[in-house]
Order: C-alpha cells, then structure tokens, then sequence
C-alpha cells in the first residue's frame, strides 16, 4: 500500500502533473514514447488510489457522523409507538452498509475496471447505489469535463444533459469503438488516427487554458478526472458503455478524447 | 582527446554554455581492442576515435567522421523518426576494415571503416585527373603502380535493416558466433543475420493481445558473452529474463527470471518508475549481468535468481527528491553501466557531472567529475562528495545544490586497460589510470 504520509494534495498534485506529461507526450518529436507513458501511468494510477481512498474514509466518516446525529435526533424524538422512525433508521443502515461495502470494494478493486458517476450527487438520493459516488463536493451540481485538444473545460449541470453533449457522448463512444479495434491489430496506427479524431469530433470543452495549475488543483474537478479513469491502467481504456447508461455517465462522453489520448501506450 | 586549451584573451565561456542538441552525445562504445571508439550523437551523427599506436597509452584522435542516420517521417502513421543514434556496437574485426551496427529508434545501419593509404597511378585509359584519354594520343602501354597517399578513411554503409521494428529500438546487441545480432524494441526483439536485410527473425514478443493488459515493457537486452544461444533482456518491472534459444524459436517464455522481491515498506508513488531498469550488461567472464536502476546499481549471479547479490546505492539522497525529479522528467533518465576489463569494478553515471565507481572487492564507491572547470588535462581527478548529513568537508556539494541538467547518462570501458569514455552532454572525456595503466588480473 502506497505510504499514506503522502497527503491527498499530493496525489492530486501528481495526478495533475501526470495527466499533463501524457498530453505533452502526443506532441512530441519522436512519437510517443510508451515505456515513459506507461511509467507516467502507474503514478497516476497510484496517486488515484490513495486520492480515493481518502475521499472514501472522508464519506464514511461523514456518514457515520450522519448516522450518529441521526440517531442521536431520533433518541430525542422517540416515541416508542412510532413505526416510522425505525424504518428510517433502517434505511439509513442499510444505505451506510451499502456505501460501506462499496468502500470495502473499492479500496480492493484492482485492476478490475470501476466505472463511477462523475456527476455529484446530494447526499441523501434515492437511486439505487450501483455506482459509487466519487465526489464529495455536496454542493455542487456540476460536472467538469476536459478536452485535450482545445484545452477547455465545460462545467456541464447535472440532470440537464445538453442535448450535442448526449449526442456526441453516443458518437464518441461509438467511434471509439472502431479505432480500438483497429488498434488491437496494429497498435502503430493509433497515433496517426489520433490526430484524426481529434481534430473531426466536437470535444467536452474546458473553458481556462490547461496550463493553469490552479484548475488542476480543484477538488471537484480532480474528483471529475478521476472518474473519468475509471481504475488501474486497464481503465484507462473504456471498456463499451451500455447506450442507456450513455446520457447518465457524463464522463464517458470524454472517454473518447481519453481513449485516444491513452491508447496509444 | 583531452580538453579544449582555453584562449587566455577571449572569454568563450557563453559559447561553451550554449549547447546545440543535435550535439548531446548519445552512446559510447569501444572497439573489442580499444582502439577505436565511436560516439554517436543525437544530431545523426558517429564520430570515431582512433588511439595513437605509435605513444604508450595515447591520447585519442578523432579518426573518422559521418552522417549515419537522418530525420525521417512515417508517412502512414504520421510520426516523426529522430535521427537520434541509440546505440552502436562494433563487430568482432575480421580483416583490415572495421564494421559498427549503429542505430535510431526504428533502422540499424551497418557501416564498414577502411582506410586507404595508396592511390593507384599511371592508368593507361585515364589521365591524372581521371578523364578519358583520347586513345589516339596513347603512343605506349604502361602498368598502374600504388603510390602512397595521405591517409583516408572510408566509412560506407553496407547494409541497412529497416522496417522491423514498430516500438523505438532501445538495443543491439552482436552475438558471439559472429553472425548474427539482436535489436530490441518496447515489445519485441528480432534477431539478423548480418549479411540479410530482408528479413529477421522475431525471438520475444511481450506485446499483449489486449494493449489494456500492458503492464511492463523491454527496456535493454544483451547476448551473453560467450553462449551464442543466452541472451538477456530487462524489463520495466525490474526484471530480468535469461533466455535460451535451443529452447524454442520464440523466446517468450524465459529459461530464468530474476527479480528482487519489493520492500512494501519502502512503497511510494514512483516505486515502478525506479525500479525500471535502464541497462543490463553481462560480465566479461559471462558470470553476472550488472544492471541499473534510479537509484541503484546491482549485481547479478546467473546461477541466483532470487535477487542480486550485490546492490549499490548511487545516489540515495534522491529518494527523497523523487516528486521534484518526477516534476521535471528527470525521473525517466536511463543511466548505463558497465563493467571494467576484470569484473573488479562496476561505473554508472550520475548528475552533476557525477559518475560513480563501485570496487566490489571493498564494496566502496567513489564519486568523481566530469567537468572541465575542475581539471586540467593531465591532473589527477579529485574524488567528490555530496553532503547528506555528518561533518560537511570543503568541496562537498549540497544535493539542492546538484545541476541536474548535467548528466552522465553514457559511458564506456576500454576492454583491457583502465581508460575510460564518459559523455557529459556535449563533450567527450577520456580518463586514463595512471598508477595502474593496465588492468590488473585474477
């Protein structure tokens, strides 16, 4: 296990350094060099784990507290012949064990592919929990995605999926697939059809230049990144989506920047 | 080859700082008499070295000179070929001419040095000039006759092995029998015979079926010595694979592996990047295989596999500076290794200017300079020291303090005596050992 001295600005800090060492990497002469790469990966992917899982004991931490104040809420509220209170109860256990399993899962999950929302979520949502809620940022509604190419990111709102966002997500992921394919025979075409691609499709767009550290550096959009990823090197190149999951995974609408930027290693 | 003398009136030192890149010295190697030595540039370029006969341990001259390999362009794949020279070997010598393999990232040229010291004379059909006599001038018949002439050295390229390679070549390696050699890449490695450009043989193929599956790339491979069958060849992983060729024409399972098992406690961020072995290079006795890593260089017994038998620490001081050499790429520098004539002594580079010699005997290293600034031709080098805590000695230098634009990233051992090559950037520095000119033997 990575030393967890290392603070989780570190890992972001490393994260975002990375994430820029693989682009520079497209453009330079030469070719990508894929021994560099793939060392440049295993940093990121370890930066990733220990930035995860501190986000996971901050969530089960802030869960805990949640369910101690609950608790502690209903201990003055009781009134022994109110049912609801312990249904209520019991769905709180049960979310906690839910997310806590998910924690445990989490913290094991390697090199095994994890595809998490990307989107934020409010603390206490309905939906059923298959999948893991990367991003602590409560309050923010919000998801960033990043193009490699125009260096901009777009801070889409979550639930109001814009519908080019949507369709491109579909193309993307469906273009995807064919240049993979085409690459598992000949892994040295992939850099002349990354030029193609990026230049032909419409990207998620980031809006402040890609240099600026500052960006890189913020929590929510590192919490984005991440997602984005998936885990291990494995995840750096998406697996397909399922079409109705398309529109509900933000993220994977970058997954084709990504997979090109990540598949030539 | 010593140091350029210093003209007292004008000051060149802006001229010495400014470095043309083309002009970064990118391998070192001598010939298998030490005679010769060749260094290749990132510009293309080999330039040979030839040591004068006729003094007692002389200084090296610069012998030959030529464009080896040019920019080239992938038109299918878009990509740019650096012209950059990765590594030369010289062939056994057969006859009065020389061979060198020299390659870049994707072609191995094979090129043969001969010198010329007599020119024909008295052609019948030509004249002085060589143009075409009018026969009806020619009034008598006489016999060409060789006349010496100044010398020159002819260096041509005589076969070109292109087209085998998708990844960039990091190696090649001339086998014992004389016939053939390898050229590795990140995945794979070939092997030719030198007289067919047309083909090669693949011999290792780590290339996973699925590029997601990728967890570990070839990094330098080697034939041993002596066993025209075994080679060598490490991994990104910090391993090492000794292969056997009788074993099966595909070499992808290995005869041996060795590998040091990882310290959990020692786990950080940039474990997998240091434990990636940037060289590996057999003894002379064909016993160890030396190989380096970021921060170490260990020794290797093909017997043991379990781990090295000997471990030295380079520069230790930068494990904790790993975030900030990560930063600036410095991190992914590949640092080689060598061994001297007698297996006694193992040398690998550091910065700075820095590069380290390990007795194995004693187990002590030494750190000295390669920096005009500090020596003269003819002085006795001065060790160095970097200051990691302790008494602090005059001439110690803080490891804040270390250039880290100054690296020793190539080098090379003359195959019998102590005379040693080091390329720092842009220069070439030849070191002799004075007190014990010739190796000593075991």
């Amino acid at each position: 296990m990575i030393n967890t001295m290392e603070c989780v600005a570190d890992a972001q800090s490393l994260i975002s350094i990375s994430l820029m060492k693989i682009h520079n990497s497209r453009t330079q002469r030469g070719g990508i060099k894929l021994h560099k790469n793939l060392l440049v990966s295993y940093v990121l992917r370890n930066a990733r784990q220990v930035y995860i899982k501190e986000k996971y004991a901050e969530i089960y931490r802030m869960q805990q507290y949640e369910e101690v104040m609950t608790v502690c809420n209903e201990i003055q509220e009781l009134n022994p012949l109110e049912l609801d209170a312990e249904d209520t109860e019991d769905e709180d256990l049960t979310r906690t064990a839910c997310c806590g399993e998910e924690f445990h899962r989490g913290s094991i999950k390697e090199p095994e592919p994890v595809y998490y929302r990307s989107c934020c979520m409010e603390a206490p949502l309905p939906s059923p929990c298959d999948q893991l809620p990367v991003n602590i940022n409560m309050h923010c509604n919000k998801t960033t995605v990043l193009d490699l190419d125009t260096h901009v990111v777009t801070t889409v709102d979550n639930g109001y999926i814009h519908q080019d966002c949507c369709c491109d997500a579909f193309q993307c992921a469906q273009s995807a697939q064919s240049p993979a394919k085409k690459r598992k025979m000949d892994f040295g075409y992939c850099a002349s059809d990354l030029d193609d691609f990026t230049t032909s499709r419409k990207r998620l767009k980031r809006e402040d230049c890609l240099y600026s550290c500052q960006d890189f550096t913020d929590t929510s959009n590192i919490s984005n990144l991440i997602s984005i990823f998936g885990s291990g090197f494995s995840g750096l190149l998406s697996r397909q989506a399922d079409l109705e999951q398309i529109c509900s995974k933000q993220a994977l609408a970058g997954l084709g920047a990504w997979t090109r930027a990540i598949v030539a290693f | 080859m010593g140091e350029d003398a210093e003209s007292p009136k004008i000051n060149h030192t802006f001229l010495r700082d400014y470095v043309t890149e083309a002009d970064v010295i990118s391998t070192v190697e001598f010939n298998q008499t030490g005679d010769l030595l060749a260094t290749g540039d990132k510009g293309g370029r080999v330039v040979i070295f030839q040591r004068e006969t006729e003094v007692y341990s002389g200084e090296y001259n610069v012998y030959s000179t030529f464009q080896s390999h040019e920019p080239d362009f992938d038109y299918l794949k878009s990509l740019e070929i650096e012209e950059k020279i990765n590594k030369i070997r010289w062939l056994p010598q057969q006859n009065a001419a020389h061979f060198l393999l020299s390659t870049n990232d994707k072609t191995i040229k094979l090129w043969k040095v001969s010198e010329r010291d007599k020119r024909p004379e008295g052609y019948n059909l030509k004249d002085e000039e060589g143009r075409i006599k009018d026969v009806s001038t020619i009034t008598s018949l006489q016999v060409p006759i060789l006349k010496p002439t100044d010398l020159m050295v002819e260096v041509r390229p005589r076969r070109v092995f292109a087209n085998g390679h998708t990844y960039h070549v990091n190696s090649i390696s001339v086998n014992s029998d004389g016939e053939t050699y390898l050229s590795a890449d990140d995945l794979r490695i070939n092997m030719w015979h030198l007289g067919i450009t047309d083909r090669s043989f693949n011999i290792v193929d780590i290339k996973p079926a699925n590029m997601e599956d990728l967890t570990e790339v070839i990094t330098a491979a080697e034939f041993h010595p002596h066993h025209c069958h075994l080679f060598v060849y490490s991994s990104s992983k910090g391993s090492l694979r000794l292969c056997d060729m009788r074993a099966s024409a595909l070499c992808d399972k290995h005869a041996k592996l060795y590998e040091e098992p990882e310290d959990p406690g020692s786990r950080s961020f940039f474990s997998e990047i240091i434990s990636s072995v940037s060289d590996v290079k057999f003894s002379h006795s064909g016993r160890y295989m030396l190989t380096r890593d970021y921060l170490t260089a260990k020794v290797w017994d093909l017997h043991m596999d379990k781990g090295p038998v000997e471990t030295y620490q380079v520069h230790e001081y930068l494990r904790s500076k790993l975030c900030s050499l990560y930063e600036n790429d410095c991190i992914f520098d590949k640092f080689e290794c060598v061994w001297n004539s007698s297996d006694s002594v193992i040398m690998t580079g550091a910065y700075n200017s820095f590069f380290r010699m390990f007795d194995r005997e004693t187990g002590r290293g030494v750190t000295l300079e390669a920096w005009r600034e500090s020596s003269k031709p003819r002085a006795v080098l001065r060790t160095r020291r970097v200051y990691t805590g302790g008494k602090r000695r005059r001439g110690d230098v803080g490891v804040d303090s270390l250039d880290f634009t100054k690296k020793i990233l190539h080098m090379a051992w003359h195959p019998a005596e102590n005379i040693i090559a080091i390329a720092a950037t842009n220069n070439l520095y030849i070191f002799q050992d004075r007190v014990n000119p010739d190796a000593q033997t075991q």
